[in-house]
């Protein structure tokens, strides 16, 4: 967890960690490092905008959230083993990684004995640099934005990183779009050892002043090397063009002006969503999910929980929902407050999605992706969607895990 | 590389000013005599042959000019613009010469001087070539019938979109088939005349074949479907092999198939349209005929469809009927008209003089030289530092025309495709086609040899973008601040942009300059 902003410093001094010394004692070099930031994601379902700082953690909690880094972390790990085996791993410790690790039955070393029972951005960091120090060929991390930056601000880009993604904001270009891609990933890691190629990527996170002038934006904090995998690998978050094309403002105003009456309508996070709440003369929570009923919002920056009692009081409904630009993102990033529940009780049917036509054709591979937190909903949803790009106007997008 | 020495060329400079703004009151360029008593006592003088209410009230504000100063001012505009007469790949439009020869024939006074009112008995000459034009056409494609209305392309392309109406109205499906399918890749008119027709479109992006997927058709087919409307190959020179395929699918869904058979150079007499199924398909006489282009007309997209759809075709029609000639004006069925009478006619006789002239052998090696000529120019331009092809991984050979991207070129010198076009002119080359809209490809570019420029000329005009590019690495601001040797340097396109300056006719510019001075 980041506590303060200290983007972009390095660290002055690396601290001599337990495992510098194994090294300096000759221990063979680890291809593969993993840290687990098992807070990370929490506040999503939750409808806080990130998990970053100790306050949130607390929020989150309060409302009933649960950690699901470690769930995605396992499905990684899970993956990973099915692929290679019982392979060495240097794991963050305790809780961090290496608990997580020893159970799905690979052969771990730590890099410190001891992890503390509420871990901070500090115990990332320090769990980086010792990764720094052991020089994995991979680094692999479970969070989001906010840890990306801490181990961004601890070692720069002196390491590999992939992200398994597993935060609320991902705007960074170091997440592989699902936990099993990161499997993928990291067997070319162990595979390819030194020889796996790599370019370059961003460290980004959400514009807080941005999204509070009702745009969606990313500050860019920095560069690191990911490993060069377009399959797996989504790049940075594209923001949203200063001025939205005619098409998808009339296209905004069309479906404002075609509510079906008596309809529950959920609307996803995003500027895309809130020209429509824009045409109906509301205004939407950028990033949050509202809800409309015959031309009224009836709720605001609802959580999963929220969202799920006005379900059942509503049998017809349908979500509205627009794309994380430049990485394809339909389900699992920004919105995760659209949980699988959510989107299993509105039914993939009644999903609109929308999107002006540059953002979807600037996607290589033309791939929307979907990371619900269950791998049986996201297979469902997977397959070729329709996505609205203008009035009148369709183009056919692939949905894959 | 060593560098080839180029031809110096610079365009002549003759600051020319508009052709309404020159000559003088009462100049003419031709009088032409009173006519003879015994004529006006037979026909009547002209108050008695134009009615009153048609007659002008002020005299039309030509500008007055010798015939002499006419023709010098066309040639002081040609020599501004190359003439049309440099080296021009100008891809997806298939630049060819237009023989003197067919302008001569279209020009004959027995041609140029018919009308279409005439009686269809003094019309049988011309209603001949229309009709051989129409039975080449369909030897060319497999189709039943074409039609010669549509004044170009993308008017072809809404004819297809105005009878796809028709057709499902006919059957009592329209209200349920609103949907018209087609591709990212294919000509935008297609997608913009389905919309224009009151179809809903449907676009299907390209996978990494380089088209797209048979499983991204089907997820797009439905009972809403109406039609498919492509060109293939598309414009980066990639032929999707599944097309039979997919309009056996389109067919099973209820749809109509259309075939934008544009870019035909490649495969001319190789595969017909009806025999991968299509229902419909046009071809263009401004490019793959030989017939002239002239600055966006005139033109002629020739629009043919399978028996079953000739009942919706406009009207008129010409027919042969028992040796004999004739129009059909009407059908019940028929989506009535897209364009006035039965097309370009001097359009359409350009390009059958072109084509019989070639036969049936000449359009096979046209085609294959288009081809030939494509991949040759392919090795070369690859080999130049910079250049990179559209899904650079593909390694079927592309038909007559190939995307390339200057993107590293950009990115490395910061130097963009427009500057490199805009540089090439310098050498006395016309400028590249880039990319229709949208641009998949960073930093388009799309060069057509087609079957007209020699070795020489293809190898010139790649020395010219070898060239420029080298520039671009050692001296980018030459390149960026060019045309330096044409008869304006950069032009300042935001007027286009800015509907308040716009003025596609003289009146439109004074009545917007005017308004410009006194607000
Ligand atoms: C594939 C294709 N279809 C249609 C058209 C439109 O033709 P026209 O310019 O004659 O309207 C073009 C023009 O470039 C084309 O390349």
């Amino acid at each position: 967890m980041r506590s303060s902003p200290s983007h972009g410093k390095q660290p002055t001094s690396s601290p001599r960690t337990y495992f510098e010394l194994m090294v300096k004692a000759g221990a063979a070099r680890p291809r593969l490092g993993i840290i687990v930031n098992p807070l990370a994601g929490i506040g999503g379902p939750a409808a806080l905008k990130g998990s970053d700082g100790a306050a949130t953690v607390a929020e989150a909690r309060a409302r009933g959230a649960r950690p699901e880094a470690p769930l995605r972390a396992e499905r990684t790990l899970q993956a990973l083993a099915a692929r290679v085996g019982p392979a060495e791993l240097l794991a963050a410790p305790g809780a961090m990684g290496a608990d997580l690790a020893r159970r799905v039955g690979f052969s771990v070393k730590a890099t410190s004995r001891s992890a503390p029972s509420e871990t901070s951005a500090l115990d990332t960091r320090v769990a980086a640099t010792a990764m720094r120090d052991a020089d994995v060929g991979l680094l692999l991390f479970a969070g989001g934005d906010g840890t990306a930056r801490d181990i961004h601000d601890a070692i720069g880009d002196q390491l590999p990183l992939l992200g398994i993604p597993a935060g609320v904001k991902m705007h960074s270009g170091v997440f592989a779009h699902s936990p099993e891609a990161a499997a993928r990933a990291a067997e070319a890691a162990l595979r390819n050892g030194p020889s796996l190629p790599l370019r370059g990527a961003d460290i980004a996170d959400v514009d807080e002043q941005a999204a509070r002038d009702g745009r969606v934006a990313s500050i860019l904090y920095g560069s690191v090397r990911v490993p060069d995998l377009p399959r797996l690998v989504l790049p940075t978050k594209a923001g949203s063009p200063a001025q939205p094309g005619a098409e998808l403002q009339a296209l905004c105003r069309e479906i404002a002006d075609t509510l079906e009456p008596s309809c529950l309508y959920l609307f996803g996070p995003g500027s895309t969503t809130a020209m429509v709440l824009a045409a109906l003369g509301a205004r939407g929570t950028l990033l949050g999910v509202d809800a409309v009923l015959d031309g009224q919002v009836v709720g605001k920056d609802l959580t999963e929980s929220q969202t799920l009692a006005l379900l059942d009081t509503h049998l017809d409904s349908r979500l509205v929902v627009g794309l994380v630009g430049g990485q394809g993102m339909l389900f699992g990033r920004g919105n995760r407050q659209l949980t699988a529940a959510v989107l299993s009780r509105v039914g993939a049917d009644r999903i609109t999605v929308l999107s002006a036509a540059d953002k979807l054709l600037a996607l290589t591979p033309p791939t929307l992706w979907v990371d619900t937190g269950d791998p049986v909903l996201d297979k469902h949803l997977s397959g070729y969607i329709r996505v609205r790009v203008g009035p009148r106007q369709q183009i056919i997008m692939t949905v894959s895990s | 590389m060593s560098l080839p020495k180029l031809r110096q060329y610079h365009a002549a400079v003759w600051d020319e000013p508009i052709v309404m703004e020159m000559g003088r009151a009462g100049r003419r360029g031709m009088v032409f005599p009173t006519s003879d008593a015994e004529v006006s006592a037979a026909d009547g003088t002209l108050d008695t042959v134009i009615p009153a209410s048609a007659r002008r009230q002020h005299p039309p504000k030509l500008p007055e000019l010798s015939e002499f100063e006419v023709q010098r001012h066309y040639l002081h505009l040609a020599q501004e613009t190359l003439g049309m007469m440099g080296i021009s790949l100008f891809g997806t439009c298939t630049m060819k010469y237009n023989p003197r020869v067919s302008e001569l024939v279209a020009a004959r006074p027995w041609l140029a001087e018919l009308h279409p009112n005439q009686s269809e008995e003094t019309l049988q000459g011309v209603l001949e070539i229309v009709h051989g034009m129409n039975q080449i056409l369909c030897e060319l494609s497999g189709m039943a019938q074409f039609v010669f209305q549509p004044g170009g392309g993308a008017d072809a392309a809404y004819t297809h979109a105005c009878i796809t109406r028709a057709y499902h109205e006919h059957r009592g499906e329209l209200a349920q088939r609103n949907e018209i399918i087609t591709t990212i890749q294919a000509h935008p008119c297609n997608a913009a005349t389905a919309a224009a027709a009151g179809f809903n479109v449907v676009t299907l992006p390209l996978e990494e074949a380089g088209y797209p997927s048979v499983a991204a058709l089907e997820a797009a087919l439905s009972d809403r479907t109406a039609a498919l409307m492509v060109n293939n190959p598309d414009d980066m020179g990639i032929y999707n092999p599944n097309i039979k395929r997919w309009v056996e699918l389109v067919h099973q869904a209820g749809g109509l198939a259309f075939y934008d058979h544009a870019n035909f150079n490649g495969v001319m007499s190789r595969l017909r349209a009806r025999e991968l199924g299509f229902d419909a398909c046009m071809f263009m006489l401004h490019k793959t005929f030989g017939a002239p282009k002239g600055g966006g007309g005139p033109a002629v997209g020739a629009y043919g469809c399978s028996e079953d759809l000739v009942a919706f075709l406009p009207r008129p029609l010409v027919r042969q009927v028992g040796g004999r000639y004739t129009i059909e004006h009407e059908a019940p069925l028929s989506v009535g008209r897209v364009r006035e009478f039965w097309g370009n006619i001097p359009q359409v006789v350009k390009a059958y003089a072109w084509t019989r002239a070639m036969g049936s052998d000449g359009l096979r090696q046209a085609a294959d030289i288009s081809v030939l000529a494509n991949n040759y120019m392919e090795r070369r331009l690859l080999a130049i530092p910079g250049v990179s092809k559209s899904f650079p991984e593909l390694s079927s050979p592309r038909l007559e025309m190939t995307r390339y991207s200057l993107a590293k070129v950009a990115e490395d010198t910061g130097v963009t495709v427009l500057d490199i076009q805009n540089r090439m002119v310098d050498f006395g080359v016309d400028a590249f086609w880039l990319s229709h809209e949208p641009w998949i490809v960073p930093e388009p570019f799309t060069p057509e040899a087609g079957e007209l420029w020699s070795k020489e000329d293809i190898d010139y005009w790649i020395d010219v973008l070898a060239t420029v590019i080298d520039e671009a690495y050692n001296d980018p601001d030459t390149v960026r601040s060019a045309p330096h040797c044409q008869a304006i340097h950069k032009v300042d396109g935001a007027g286009a942009d800015d509907p308040q300056r716009w003025a596609t006719t003289w009146r439109a510019y004074q009545y917007k300059h005017s308004i410009q001075v006194t607000s």
